[in-house]
């Protein structure tokens, strides 16, 4: 194989979304906030617990979002984020009895600060090679979680178990219902941060970033800094989800941490549309929901109606729920010129 | 001393199979961009397939032939059926596409052929391989095998019509266009040359990790990491990876203390990165330089 230098078109991993196209409009956004708060109270608990995985779920996406679709950075390590999220939060209600509710900022910290030094090695790699790099990472999770050394905090195999908190105040609330809202609250402030983040100076930068690199340095953005920033914010963001997730299913283990995690959170991004906020959501839907769907057509199958559910969507929207959004905005649109 | 010789030799003999499965890896890569996450199920069907050949009485190296056309064939429809409705989708879109493959895939074979473990004969024989204790022929076969598949290749890519035409569709697309070479079908071809090598590496793991849905999980990693490690650009870089990874992944696992099984392919990733981080293209790769 020659030497020889080839010059190629920028050719990008992550089509450019327009800011605006990145979130609902204000109104459909209170009715869907609406319709979150008031749906647990006619549901039963698992299905309580099932849309608080979901939210939490959505969180992790959303995080995967702000990296892929806000700075363009292809990431299939996010499970070891999750991972290390869960843990931060089990180990410090387990030997150092902190307030559940005091362990999510921590676990933001942590996550931010692994994120923003696993960004720094990545800053050389793009495309495959950083796809590799952070399935090496989400690989190597369970693994080290088991390691002996530290078997004494992380309980190992066996994991450790968390206590699902009760409502405070004396709130006449089931245990679910509590952790619903309270993980409701959690997920609207971040979704608002993430908002504003992406339509910052440094959202921008980030849009630059993945749009085109070169012309980014060339206007004076730090690239280095707002690629590994970027990286820094989604894992923070993935571990609070991870936190959220642990007191959730009361139960922290290597093994739920695989890269089957990671696979699941990415094909979550995909099918919710690469770059919009509110798909996240959707997507979490898609990889809660279709699995135990694809289980109740054929047992012995259900993997392969579970591919073949995902084919027919990506043949359908290629551009995943997004494209549903914006038909329909067009179609409102259409009606009231009408 | 005798331990490190025989570790590096056993290293090499795995690393024959990595090195079959990154030269699959690298054939999907050159021609459609794309890394194929359900290579290795691809491999591991084919490789059943020729088991249940063999189950119905034909002999070893009938079974080998029916398979490779069975491989050819199938990789080509795959591409024609799932994958070119998706050409104009975004390419995290086709990733997601390759993720269902998978699971089609792993699921079918499991339905069919069940989770048991099954034996799987070999052609060269277990004995030592010319009286030596350090190789089985079997392992020599598979070097043998695989070096022979790259020249194979080489000489298909540098002296014949079509592989010209297939690496002028893979660099130029519009170009090669224009001077009448059918892109949409050399793409195709790529997907069929790509399972039928991934189902050679298959057909030669299979007496080494024994025939099961989940056997060529690890073994595609080990392929992924050998490709990059090489260089995705380049062939000779993805087999050179492939000898690299079972070296390194031998060697770590006899010589760091407390890595044992379960640490071995994280070692060996971040080995990988480590070297990607200082060259970023991979070991042969071209270094792509970027313009506005």
């Amino acid at each position: 194989m020659s030497a020889a230098e080839e010059v190629v078109e920028g050719h990008e991993m992550v089509e450019a979304v327009p800011k605006r196209a990145m979130t609902l409009g204000t109104g459909t956004s209170l009715v869907v906030l609406a319709a979150l708060l008031i749906a647990p109270l006619f549901v039963k608990n698992f299905i309580i617990f099932q849309m608080t995985m979901l939210l939490i779920y959505g969180l992790a996406v959303l995080a995967l979002n702000i990296l892929t679709g806000g700075s363009g950075q292809f990431s299939l390590g996010q499970s070891a984020f999750y991972a290390v999220g869960a843990y931060t939060t089990a180990v410090l209600m387990e030997y150092f009895n902190v307030n559940y509710a005091l362990t999510l900022p921590i676990a933001g910290v942590v996550c931010f600060g692994f994120g923003f030094l696993f960004g720094q090695p990545a800053l050389r790699l793009s495309g495959v090679y950083l796809a590799l790099a952070t399935f090496a990472l989400a690989t190597a999770m369970p693994q080290l979680l088991k390691l002996n050394f530290l078997e004494h905090w992380t309980g190992g195999v066996q994991g450790l178990v968390v206590t699902k908190p009760d409502a405070p105040f004396g709130l006449p609330m089931s245990q679910d219902m509590w952790l619903y809202y309270f993980t409701l609250v959690v997920v609207i402030a971040i979704y608002i941060f993430a908002v504003n983040l992406l339509r910052s100076r440094s959202g921008r930068a980030f849009m630059a970033i993945r749009d085109n690199e070169i012309a980014a340095s060339a206007m004076g953005v730090d690239v280095a800094l707002y690629k590994t920033l970027a990286f820094g914010v989604s894992a923070a963001i993935t571990g609070v989800a991870g936190s959220l997730g642990a007191i959730a299913v009361q139960f922290v283990a290597p093994d739920s941490f695989t890269i089957n995690l990671a696979i699941s959170l990415f094909l979550g991004m995909v099918v919710g549309g690469v770059g919009w906020l509110p798909g996240s959501f959707v997507g979490a839907a898609f990889i809660i929901f279709v699995p135990n769907i694809a289980e109740g057509i054929s047992k012995g199958l259900s993997g392969a109606v579970f591919g073949v559910l995902l084919f027919l969507v990506i043949y359908l929207v290629p551009h995943g729920a997004r494209q549903i959004a914006i038909l329909g905005q067009q179609l409102a649109g259409k009606l009231k010129k009408n | 001393m005798e331990l490190f010789t025989n570790q590096v030799l056993a290293g090499i003999a795995t690393g024959a199979i990595y090195a079959c499965m990154a030269l699959a890896v690298v054939m999907i890569y050159q021609a459609i961009d794309h890394l194929n996450f359900a290579q290795g199920e691809m491999a591991m069907f084919s490789t059943f397939v020729s088991w249940q050949l063999m189950q119905w009485g034909v002999p070893y190296w009938g079974a080998f032939v029916i398979t490779l056309v069975f491989a050819f064939v199938g990789g080509i429809a795959i591409e024609r059926i799932l994958f070119k409705p998706l050409a104009k989708a975004p390419i995290l879109t086709n990733v997601a596409g390759f993720i269902a493959l998978f699971a089609i895939i792993n699921s079918s074979a499991g339905l069919i052929w069940d989770f048991t473990i099954k034996q799987y004969p070999t052609p060269f024989g277990s004995s030592p391989f010319l009286g030596s204790q350090l190789i089985s022929t079997h392992q020599a076969g598979m070097i043998g095998v695989t070096l022979l598949l790259l020249v194979a290749l080489y000489f298909f890519f540098q002296y014949t019509r079509i592989g010209l035409a297939m690496r002028a569709a893979a660099s130029l697309p519009e170009s090669a266009r224009l001077v009448g070479i059918n892109t949409s079908w050399m793409i195709a071809l790529g997907w069929g040359m790509a399972s039928a090598i991934g189902a050679i590496a298959g057909m030669l793991i299979a007496p080494v990790v024994f025939l099961e849905p989940n056997m060529m999980v690890g073994v595609l990693l080990y392929g992924f990491a050998a490709a990059v490690l090489g260089g995705l650009t380049s062939p000779l870089g993805a087999v050179v990876g492939g000898f690299l990874m079972g070296i390194f992944e031998n060697l770590v696992g006899t010589y760091i203390p407390g890595v044992g099984n379960e640490l071995k392919l994280p070692i060996a990733l971040a080995l990988i990165i480590s070297v990607l981080v200082v060259k970023p293209a991979g070991l042969f790769g071209r270094q792509i330089v970027k313009r506005v």
